[in-house]
């Protein structure tokens, strides 16, 4: 227990800690003011005026046919008919229903829609910083010689290591869980005053919540991976190195290959695909190239779902893996 | 007296993808309590190495170790905190303050808080101990790593090199610092190479080489033992010396001959080399005695005196078997 103060302690008294907590926390907030300053709630005037506009719009939209199937009527026998149908009754003819008030609206926050992807966001943010932290924390100590001094004292290295990612893991539990249950409320209050809360059922709201679980999840794995890696090489620019390397390989290197080879679903190598999926549940894969007709619907391309079991399946696998590498080195290497 | 450290038969090969390099060769070693102990070897002979081993930082090939009676890497968690250890002059996260340091050590060790002030006053560092470490210079730092060795108050202090960096002042604190600490029934273990302090401050030296025991013993012994007692003669005339060389070898004595006298050594009276020149119309115009200091016995032990002409490279020593430096100035 007392190492676990010590670890706690020495994490809380980093300043790159403070630093990239309190940058997210920056970013943050100026994300929750842009919405709040793009977005408008819905007035009865607001409405009305909308409605006036895609009135006049679809009045406009009648003349230009009535105008268009004159001058298509006239254009007949002339050169010009080429550029009309055969038929002058095929001239578009404008409906209401073309002309929404809804599309003519100021953008107005609806809770119920856009809240799951700022908890996506929140979330993508929070565990770039994680990754970061966790591979800076173990990383500074290696190579800086603090662990081996560390390592006197406390000769019981899985000991050590398995603390250490513990106190790494708690703090990011809590901030994670301070700043999303602040998101949930700056965004409901947002909804309050520039949007609506109103479609909100309790089932939606558990959904919210499950889906900011699933972002802690995140979080944490990306945390664990970064201390896991800096730790395997002794080094931070090592995990950094690794993330970058996957970034320019596997990201934009085999994807821009496989998707220059007309490979069908090459977003499957996209870490974006599967963060994806994990945070809406699901993600469908589109590939266009593809055609399965059918009377009624014309060409359906194919698809393929990636699901949040696999997802997360992926993210169990990389932790363990991450994990179980940096403890299996802790425990046989020489330290020198 | 009480073993508070043994290590007998200690193996370490180092393996890297340069190759393999054999560190220690079964090397031996005993502390008896209440000491402060010298280790002494020449550099890269394997002193670093055999403190990480015993403070279980790396895994040795064989041999056995003990600390306070107890076998280690096995029973070093229970043994951890009795044992203060600096190993290569360590180095510190620089961003935190020396105070911060030792208090988060305190921490994870379960010492008082209060013992971190103690120390560092103890090493010289109170007043500096707000400052960052990252801003402190060499012998700081060093002083530093003392007072974190010093925090746990241990019965066994195992201080790799703490001389270095230090300034004369600083040297000489440090002996006080580490007098005083044996005085109150510390045991000391410091490994250097500098002879003079482990002369002036330590009950019982080990000398290494290559990774093998090479002497042992309090340090009038080691000199007793390994140095020859050596006569410095002078003769009436410089053209003799060759011949009278020549004439004490026959005699069983070894002869160095230098540029106006002959270092001898080997005989058991000084007489014999008085009767052997007189015999021969040779008159000898000194004869005195040359006690060896403890840094010519390590040279001759260690194989590691300098030889004119010679650059010696690290690894040459006299366990090498390839290098030319058995001839030290002495012996030949
Ligand atoms: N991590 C390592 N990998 C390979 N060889 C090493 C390593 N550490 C030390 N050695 C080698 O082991 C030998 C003993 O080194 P060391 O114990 O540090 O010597 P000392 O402390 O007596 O100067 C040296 O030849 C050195 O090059
Ligand atoms: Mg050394």
């Amino acid at each position: 227990m007392s190492l676990y103060t010590a670890e706690t302690r020495r994490l809380g008294k980093r300043r790159f800690t403070k630093f990239l907590l309190g940058g997210v926390i920056l970013v943050l907030i100026a994300i929750a003011v842009g919405m709040f300053f793009t977005n408008e709630k819905n007035t009865p005037a607001t409405i009305a005026a909308a409605q006036a506009k895609a009135d006049s719009e679809f009045q406009a939209a009648v003349r230009q046919s009535a105008t268009d199937k004159q001058t298509c009527v006239a254009a007949q026998g002339t050169p010009d008919a080429s550029n009309w149908p055969t038929n002058c009754d095929d001239v578009y003819q404008p409906q209401t229903s073309d002309f929404q008030a809804a599309w003519y609206m100021p953008a107005t926050f609806d809770f119920r829609e856009q809240f799951p992807n700022m908890i996506t966001a929140l979330a993508a943010i929070v565990a770039v910083a994680a990754f970061v932290i966790g591979a800076s924390f173990v990383g500074a100590e290696w190579a800086s010689g603090g662990m081996m001094n560390l390592l006197l004292w406390r000769p019981r290295r899985l000991q050590v290591l398995s603390t250490k990612i513990g106190a790494l893991l708690s703090l990011l539990t809590g901030f994670t869980i301070v700043l999303m249950a602040a998101w949930t409320g700056v965004f409901a209050l947002i909804a309050n005053l520039r949007g609506s809360l109103d479609t909100m059922t309790s089932g939606a709201w558990q959904s919210i919540v499950l889906m900011e679980l699933r972002g802690l999840a995140l979080v944490l794995v990306a945390g664990a991976v970064g201390f896991g890696l800096a730790s395997i090489g002794r080094h931070t620019a090592v995990a950094m190195g690794v993330a970058v390397g996957v970034v320019v390989l596997l990201q934009f290197g085999l994807y821009i290959v496989l998707a220059m080879a007309n490979v069908r679903f090459a977003e499957v190598v996209l870490a974006t695909s599967w963060a994806t999926a994990w945070m809406d549940k699901t993600v469908t894969i589109t590939d266009w190239n593809s055609c399965n007709f059918s009377g009624n619907n014309g060409c359906e391309p194919n698809t393929l779902d990636l699901t949040w079991h696999a997802a997360g399946g992926g993210l169990i696998a990389l932790l363990v893996v991450v994990v179980g590498i940096a403890m299996w080195t802790m425990r046989s290497r020489d330290i020198t | 007296m009480s073993a508070v450290l043994e290590i007998a038969g200690l193996q370490k090969t180092y393996r890297s993808r340069k190759g393999v390099r054999k560190a220690l060769d079964g090397f031996d070693m005993v502390v008896e309590a209440g000491q402060v102990h010298g280790f002494l070897g020449p550099n890269g002979s394997g002193k670093t190495t055999t403190l990480r081993t015993l403070l279980g930082l790396i895994r040795p090939n064989g041999g056995r170790m003990s600390i306070l009676g107890r076998e280690v890497p096995q029973a070093l968690p229970e043994v951890a905190g009795s044992v203060g250890a600096i190993v290569e002059s360590p180095q510190f996260f620089g961003n935190f303050s020396a105070q911060d340091t030792l208090s988060l050590l305190a921490d994870a060790g379960g010492v008082p808080r209060t013992r971190v002030f103690e120390v560092l006053e103890l090493v010289g560092l109170r007043d500096r101990s707000k400052d960052r470490v990252k801003t402190y210079s060499l012998g700081m730092k060093q002083r530093l790593a003392v007072a974190s060795a010093l925090l746990k108050n241990p019965k066994l202090l195992i201080l790799d090199e703490p001389a270095n960096g230090l300034d004369p002042g600083g040297i000489r604190e440090m002996r006080g610092l580490m007098a005083g600490l044996a005085e109150s029934g510390m045991t000391v273990l410091l490994s250097s190479h500098i002879l003079g302090e482990i002369q002036l401050i330590c009950d019982s030296v080990t000398i290494i080489a290559a990774g093998r025991r090479v002497a042992a013993g309090s340090v009038a012994e080691v000199l007793a033992t390994h140095a020859s007692t050596s006569l410095r003669v002078r003769l009436e005339a410089v053209s003799d010396l060759t011949s009278s060389a020549a004439a004490l070898r026959d005699a069983g004595a070894q002869v160095v001959v230098e540029p106006d006298h002959l270092m001898v050594s080997g005989l058991a009276q000084p007489s014999a080399v008085t009767r052997t020149l007189a015999e021969r119309g040779v008159y000898v115009s000194e004869l005195s005695p040359v006690t060896a200091d403890l840094e010519s016995v390590f040279l001759e032990l260690t194989g590691t005196a300098p030889v004119q002409g010679e650059n010696r490279q690290v690894d040459q020593t006299v366990m090498s078997g390839t290098a030319p430096a058995q001839s030290g100035g002495w012996g030949r």
